[in-house]
């Protein structure tokens, strides 16, 4: 089987959901004719027609609100958010309707938002965002990061067969950058489930999204100085894995959590609160944290790179809780 | 902002009558076109030598309604910008240096290398450029105008927006807001065709953007975006009406964007052959020249003369921005808050 990027294996997820669910619709803008300002849904249109494909208007409130009430009524909709620093503009949409709907009513939301975050593109304050934390403390609200392009498109399919919200976050810098291999037939990742990226024994890394091969590069050049690393992607934030979680620590007694967002209030927090309430005993060091610095992503490279985690910062913080 | 070079005064004259610009300030429209369009043909250039950071966005074609619009405005009123809108900069006084080191993200630009392209604001020369989420800045514009009013100010502001940004609810809240406010604001919404690679058509159901003013309960107007004395009187309208007391005025102006969206895009959505036609037919500079000549009995080569002195201040601007050097990485956590005015780096940056 040949290899497809990671932006190809989430295209392929939604052209088998669409074949396999005449529910299915894309909508969003610039996503039919011209397939997407990333083209993730390049020729889909042409496939399933204007009714299925919708190129919306610059509404990202309509586009969320739409597609929740496309969902109650059956439909299973996959909005995209062309960037997804402009979900913010459908945050009250999302969190006061879409993720409290089911609770309140019983209506349910099955969609998929979707869209391209991340920085290290030198994209900017406003084309770099990762905005996962603020839905993280959103009950209601499941939230994806794939980080391989197999698991990009096994969460994609799982997120549309999903009976809840799911908020998909892909990684624009993973779009060409990473390919994979996808499995035979019908490849579904479950929800909620971590993944070991790398097996090790010293020491853990917990982390997801682009980190995961920053984590992987910075596990390669430990193990050149003999510090076995396991490397944990994370995959789904909200519902985090508890067990893969504790499972770990139980092994190497020693963490550190990465992420690009930014530190306070980022996933990393809650990830060092749970091991702490699950299983502070098997730590023989405090947990570690390597993540964005607290300011907007800034432009200039060397500006974004001294913002960001760097694979020599998860060495660092590595080598420090190893010899702890 | 009427006067001749950069940075010249206003004059102490009375306002013009719209359409009443003195031939001076007819040139000075001719030459901030052309300053617009050298500008961005170099920019173009040094994004083909990779020197610019991020995409680049131009707003050939649409110079007219960039550039007649702000010449509108007085030195002491507050625009602001959107990504089409180079020239209304370029006339409020931002200068070719800081626009290309803007693009490079130099140390010494704007932002200091945070932010792109036309991201940048001074409130000293009366500009704050848009951010990228489409409509915010109406809504930003209405508060900065309401300040005009709370005190008594003799001043407007004057906000643009695509025919795609109409479509956001920031949009919708910021100028019926201005509306019921009676703020002293001109919305200027620049049909260019398209949004990325959405016609009009599928953007609003409306035949014209204009038709909105009337849902809002305010004046509406239109002109020829690429007509730049026409776009100069239907904003000195609303200029004048804004700064008598009469509220705010939702202008559209119909112009067309001759390159994709950014400078990638290839624009395969676009039927074959209106690019060609808009350009041959309709291109505002050409249009003007022929203004100037045939009416205002300009020379050719007091037009050649002006093109001449664009060229050489992009010239010496582009060789100031190539000498400017990067950010350092610690600048990063410099002015994030007033206090503290700048954060401590993590453990593993000390
Ligand atoms: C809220 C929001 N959604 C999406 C985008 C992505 N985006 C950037 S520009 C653009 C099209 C803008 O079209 P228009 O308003 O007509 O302005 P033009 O580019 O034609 O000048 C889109 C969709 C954005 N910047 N902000
Ligand atoms: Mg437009």
């Amino acid at each position: 089987m040949a290899e497809i990027t990671y932006l190809e294996a989430i295209r392929e997820a939604l052209v088998e959901e669409m074949e396999r669910d005449a529910n299915v619709l894309c909508l969003g803008e610039d996503v039919g004719v011209f397939g997407g300002a990333f083209k993730v849904t390049e020729g889909l249109q042409a496939r399933f027609g204007e009714n299925r494909v919708i190129d919306t208007p610059i509404s990202e409130i309509a586009i969320v609100g739409a597609a929740a009430g496309a969902a109650h009524m059956g439909l299973r909709p996959v909005a995209e958010m062309q960037f997804a620093d402009f979900i913010s503009c459908a945050y009250d949409m999302l969190t006061n309707y879409v993720a409290t709907s089911r609770y309140r009513t019983g209506l349910a939301c099955p969609m998929v938002v979707r869209g391209p975050s991340g920085g290290y593109v030198r994209g900017g304050p406003f084309h770099s965002q990762n905005p996962e934390a603020a839905f993280v403390h959103t009950p209601g609200l499941k939230i994806v990061c794939p980080a391989t392009a197999e698991d990009a498109k096994g969460l994609l399919k799982s997120a549309i067969r999903d009976d809840d919200c799911v908020l998909f976050f892909e990684h624009k810098y993973l779009y060409r950058r990473i390919k994979g291999v996808m499995p035979a037939g019908d490849h579904l990742t479950p929800i909620g489930r971590a993944r070991v990226a790398r097996e090790g024994k010293d020491l853990s890394i917990i982390t997801y999204g682009a980190t995961v091969w920053k984590a992987i590069e910075a596990a390669d050049q430990l193990a050149q100085t003999g510090v076995s690393v396991e490397v944990i992607d994370l995959r789904t934030l909200a519902p985090l894995d508890d067990d893969a979680i504790v499972a770990t620590v139980k092994k190497t007694n020693r963490v550190v959590i990465v992420h690009e967002d930014t530190r306070t209030g980022g996933i990393a927090g809650e990830i060092a609160a749970r091991i702490n309430e699950l299983c502070w005993e098997w730590l023989d060091a405090p947990v570690l944290r390597v993540t964005a610095h607290d300011v907007p992503l800034p432009s200039a490279a060397t500006l974004e790179d001294f913002v960001l985690p760097q694979t020599a910062d998860i060495v660092a913080a590595a080598q420090r809780v190893g010899t702890y | 902002m009427k006067g001749g070079a950069r940075g010249a005064k206003r004059s102490a004259a009375a306002p013009a009558v719209a359409g009443r610009l003195s031939h001076s300030d007819k040139l000075s429209l001719y030459y901030w076109m052309r300053l617009t369009r050298t500008l961005e043909e170099r920019l173009v250039n040094l994004h083909r030598q990779n020197k610019l950071v991020g995409g680049l966005f131009r707003s050939l074609g649409q110079e007219a309604d960039a550039v007649g619009s702000a010449f509108a405005v007085e030195e002491h009123d507050v625009l602001s910008s959107l990504t089409r809108n180079l020239g209304s900069l370029l006339v409020k006084g931002a200068t070719p240096v800081e626009v290309i080191r803007q693009h490079m993200a130099t140390a010494d630009s704007p932002t200091r290398g945070r932010d792109l392209g036309l991201h940048f604001a001074d409130m000293g020369r009366g500009y704050i450029g848009h951010i990228s989420p489409l409509g915010d800045m109406v809504a930003v514009m209405a508060g900065v105008t309401l300040s005009f009013k709370v005190r008594g100010e003799p001043r407007v502001g004057l906000v643009y927006l695509g025919d795609g940004a109409t479509s956001t609810g920031a949009f919708h809240e910021g100028i019926n807001f201005a509306a019921v406010q009676r703020c002293p604001l001109v919305v200027i919404a620049e049909n260019n065709g398209y949004a990325y690679s959405t016609p009009t058509a599928k953007q609003s159901a409306a035949k014209r953007f204009v038709d909105k003013a009337a849902g809002y309960g305010v004046a509406g107007d239109h002109a020829d975006g690429n007509d730049v004395l026409a776009v100069y009187e239907v904003t000195k309208r609303a200029v004048d009406r804004a700064r008598s007391g009469g509220g705010v005025t939702l202008i559209e102006l119909v112009t067309y964007r001759r390159r994709g969206h950014a400078e990638h895009d290839n624009q395969s959505y676009v039927p074959g052959g209106e690019v060609e036609r808009w350009a041959a037919e309709n291109d505002p500079i050409d249009r003007y020249v022929r203004v100037l000549i045939d009416r205002e009995k300009v020379e050719q080569s007091d037009l050649d003369a002006i093109d001449v002195r664009a060229t050489a201040e992009v010239d010496a601007a582009t060789e100031q921005a190539l000498r400017s050097p990067p950010p350092a990485g610690p600048d990063a956590l410099a002015d994030v808050y007033a206090n503290p005015s700048r954060l401590a780096p993590h453990w593993y940056r000390r």
